[in-house]
């Protein structure tokens, strides 16, 4: 049953994935006063593209051909183990250096593919991605280090049930400084605005379109689809950890309806969220990128300080 | 009240003497054509070892209005000039230019590379000549002389000529250390349409279609350049209605082309609303522009001699752009990140500016105040043109140029609008000449800077040549000074701010 239920919540995140992506476009374009495009339309835009075969540089290596299943295979894996829908699916695999080590694992596969092509867009955006990557990843397992030090254990099930149970222990200082921390990991790991610029068409001031300007068809439409998942997975994850109400604790049908509903709500909500702030905020300078990140890092640290010093 | 003056000059050393006087006396090198003759009139398909290659130095200054023509005579099989590279960098790239298209060798030009030269092109083929003939088969590549930066971590991007964007053909070359770029080497010359040899033989009217797509955005600022350049030649004498006409659209081009460029500056640092809004903008201008003229981008406006409209502009809709504009901007000024990235980003000195003799708000956001509305004004009695300069020559002062030209732009066609007559008026016969081939020199401050054209019309009234200059052919060197010690992700955004025309700069 667990792993029915493991393997359904990984089905419902794929699933998820490209309307939560048309979501953050829909609401930015109602905000910025244009029509835009339909909630569905990143799903048209894969659909499309799954039919189309891939092409491949000449200079490539198995490193490109690999990249796309491995980036879609890591976010798979993350949507199957953490706790999105239910915290009691694969209790004790998901632990939170098992997370962060696959998505980095995928970021590392994206990054070496862009090395691969021999361009030097390529190279370049690798280059950017690995400088923004070094200095998200410890912000990343820092915050979520701050929760559980509350919890004494790095197992995100336990985590969130602990949150779950407990809502009144999730409001803490070192909370509010980790959730912070993780907001701004989550914008930089997922290329969003002010780290990068999802929708710009200018090579030179891209960072992850960089690195995947190379790939066609099937394979674009993999590396697409693994970017919208991970979005996805970071923002159910910000969710989960600091607002855990309604992800079911026992395997009940009633429970896991309300946990899928109420994680649909609440990445719905931080999505559009996102496309607020999108809209307000404007690309930071790549150079000014590194203070911004380092700052969430100290934040994450700060949030590890207090949750170990008030407890 | 307009200064013109002709010199035949005889030897190099004269050249380079009046040269250097004339600058020193604030004279700018506007233009420069070569213009291949027969003695014989009337022979182009015939000519003989007595063609030669004539070519026309024109300087201007203002106010008040003052240009003075150079001509050098040389023999067409073997023609060559004195360089004055060494006194004047847009003198080098003229030279550049007539060497590709007439074969005329600059004796001590410094850096004889090509420029129009296409590297498909054959060798030894002149197309502007006029026995140059169909062109012949396109040879194999030849790699163009890029300059290697080398040392530890010095690596090359080559970006272009076809981008991801719907923006038009460039090749640019960066050498880069981490992301700081120490060279950049733009090759544009991928949209030669060959405009000036096509004019050719063709009546004045029918090259006027082709003075409005020499850059499609700049439609007015082309047309009346070409108009104006007539009529000096014809010797037909405009009305200050015509005039007033004129200048309303020439105002309401640089409106929404600056509106465009300030949504395009804020959307290259993704502050997609400020973007947003312009577009709409922009929108109710072009709209007003298909009701004044018939065509969004104003064309069919300017004819030679006169000038057409079907109604004056809406005012009410020129406050409100005018209006929302200003919001915008004050908007993205107000956004501490907007502000920060436009801040110091790509500086183009006033010495750099002065050199490379870039025009346009490009030349003003770097402290220098010339504008051709000043300069060579074509409206006698028309509101004071107010020259907007900033002195820090970054992206931001190439912003708040726009905004605030914009926003003069609109006052302008408030303070000429009420009076306008509509319907088609000005002189309509603008038939042949008889007599002699008459030159005339048209200069019109457009959006994007100063255009200047020089037409010559044979007796038959056709033209016998058309030399154009857009703003960008002297602007576009600037660009890869202002970059240097900028970093690679912000070269969008000063590419942006500069926004220089390719099919206006490769005719």
């Amino acid at each position: 049953m667990t792993v029915l239920v493991a393997l359904g919540q990984a089905v419902l995140l794929a699933v998820l994935a490209p309307y939560v992506l048309g979501l953050t476009r829909a609401v930015r374009a109602r905000l910025e006063g244009r029509a835009g495009r339909r909630l569905g339309q990143p799903w048209r835009d894969l659909r499309k593209l799954l039919r189309k075969p891939p092409t491949s540089p000449s200079d490539a290596s198995l490193f490109f051909v690999a990249a796309p299943p491995v980036l879609l295979a890591t976010s798979l894996l993350v949507a199957v183990a953490a706790p999105f829908v239910a915290t009691t699916s694969l209790a004790g695999e998901a632990d939170l250096i098992v997370v962060v080590g696959l998505l980095l694992l995928g970021a590392v596969a994206l990054a070496l593919a862009g090395l691969d092509t021999g361009t030097a867009f390529g190279g370049m955006g690798a280059s950017r991605e690995m400088t923004i990557a070094a200095l998200v990843e410890p912000t990343l397992l820092l915050s979520v280090f701050a929760l559980s030090v509350r919890v004494g254990s790095t197992d995100l099930a336990a985590i969130v049930t602990a949150g779950a149970t407990d809502p009144a222990s999730v409001f803490t200082p070192a909370s509010a400084l980790a959730a912070a921390a993780l907001a701004i990991a989550t914008l930089a790991e997922c290329g969003r605005v002010p780290v990068d610029n999802p929708s710009t068409h200018l090579e030179l001031t891209m960072v992850h379109e960089a690195m995947v300007l190379e790939y066609s068809g099937r394979d674009l439409a993999l590396v697409e689809w693994a970017s919208a998942l991970r979005l996805t997975i970071l923002l159910g994850l910000l969710a989960n950890l600091f607002a855990p109400w309604g992800v079911a604790t026992h395997l009940t049908p009633v429970a896991l309806a309300i946990g899928t509903a109420a994680f649909i709500a609440k990445v719905g909500g931080l999505a559009a969220l996102l496309a607020a702030g999108e809209v307000l905020a404007a690309k930071l300078r790549l150079f000014r990128v590194p203070e911004l990140l380092a700052g969430s890092f100290a934040l994450a640290l700060l949030a590890v300080l207090a949750a170990a010093v008030l407890g | 009240m307009t200064e013109r003056a002709t010199v035949d000059v005889n030897s190099a050393d004269e050249l380079r003497e009046r040269t250097a006087r004339l600058l020193g006396d604030g004279f700018r090198l506007a233009l420069v054509a070569a213009h291949h003759d027969a003695l014989r009139v009337g022979d182009a398909a015939h000519l003989g070892d007595d063609a030669q290659i004539r070519i026309v130095y024109l300087f201007t200054a203002g106010p008040p209005d003052r240009r003075l023509e150079l001509v050098w005579r040389t023999d067409a099989p073997h023609p060559t000039v004195p360089s004055i590279a060494a006194l004047s960098f847009p003198g080098s790239r003229f030279e550049r230019e007539m060497h590709d298209l007439y074969g005329v060798r600059p004796d001590g030009h410094p850096m004889l590379r090509p420029l129009v030269h296409h590297p498909h092109w054959p060798d030894g083929w002149y197309p502007m000549r006029r026995d140059a003939g169909p062109r012949p088969p396109l040879q194999a590549h030849r790699p163009f002389p890029f300059l290697t930066v080398a040392g530890d971590g010095v690596y090359e991007i080559p970006v272009g000529p076809v981008h991801a964007g719907l923006i038009e053909p460039g090749h640019f070359r960066f050498s880069v250390v981490g992301e700081t770029i120490l060279r950049l080497k733009a090759r544009l010359w991928y949209v030669h349409k060959g405009i000036e040899k096509l004019a050719e033989g063709r009546t004045v009217l029918e090259n006027l279609p082709l003075a409005e797509r020499v850059s499609g955005d700049t439609a007015i600022g082309h047309a009346l350049a070409y108009c104006l350049a007539v009529e000096d030649a014809l010797g037909l004498e405009v009305g200050e209605d015509v005039a007033a006409v004129r200048s309303v659209l020439l105002e309401l081009e640089r409106l929404h082309n600056h509106v465009a460029d300030i949504g395009a500056i804020c959307n290259d640092v993704a502050f997609g609303i400020a973007h947003a809004h312009t577009q709409r903008i922009r929108e109710s201008l072009l709209r007003l522009n298909k009701a004044v003229t018939g065509h969004r981008l104003l064309r069919g406006g300017v004819v030679p001699g006169g000038a057409q409209i079907a109604t004056g502009p809406d005012l009410r809709t020129v406050a409100t752009a005018a209006r929302d504009l200003a919001e915008v901007v004050a908007y993205a000024l107000d956004h501490s990140v907007v502000r920060e990235r436009l801040t110091g980003t790509a500086v183009l000195t006033a010495d750099q500016a002065r050199d490379t003799g870039a025009l346009g708000y490009v030349a003003r956001a770097s402290g220098l105040a010339y504008d051709a509305r000043v300069a060579h004004p074509f409206l006698a009695s028309g509101p004071e043109v107010t020259v907007v300069t900033r002195d820090t020559g970054d992206v931001l002062a190439r912003f708040l140029v726009r905004a605030d030209e914009a926003q003069h732009s609109a006052a302008l066609v408030q303070a000429l609008a009420p009076a306008l007559p509509t319907g088609r008026i000005g002189v309509t016969d603008a038939g042949p000449t008889g007599g002699a081939t008459r030159s005339g020199v048209g200069i019109v401050e457009g959006w994007r800077g100063t255009i200047v054209h020089r037409v010559e019309i044979g007796p038959d009234g056709r033209l016998r040549r058309w030399k154009i200059v857009d703003p960008s052919f002297l602007t576009w060197p600037a660009l890869p000074l202002a970059m240097a010690d900028t970093i690679v992700p912000d070269f969008p955004l000063a590419n942006k701010s500069f926004n220089l025309s390719y099919a206006g700069n490769d005719l």
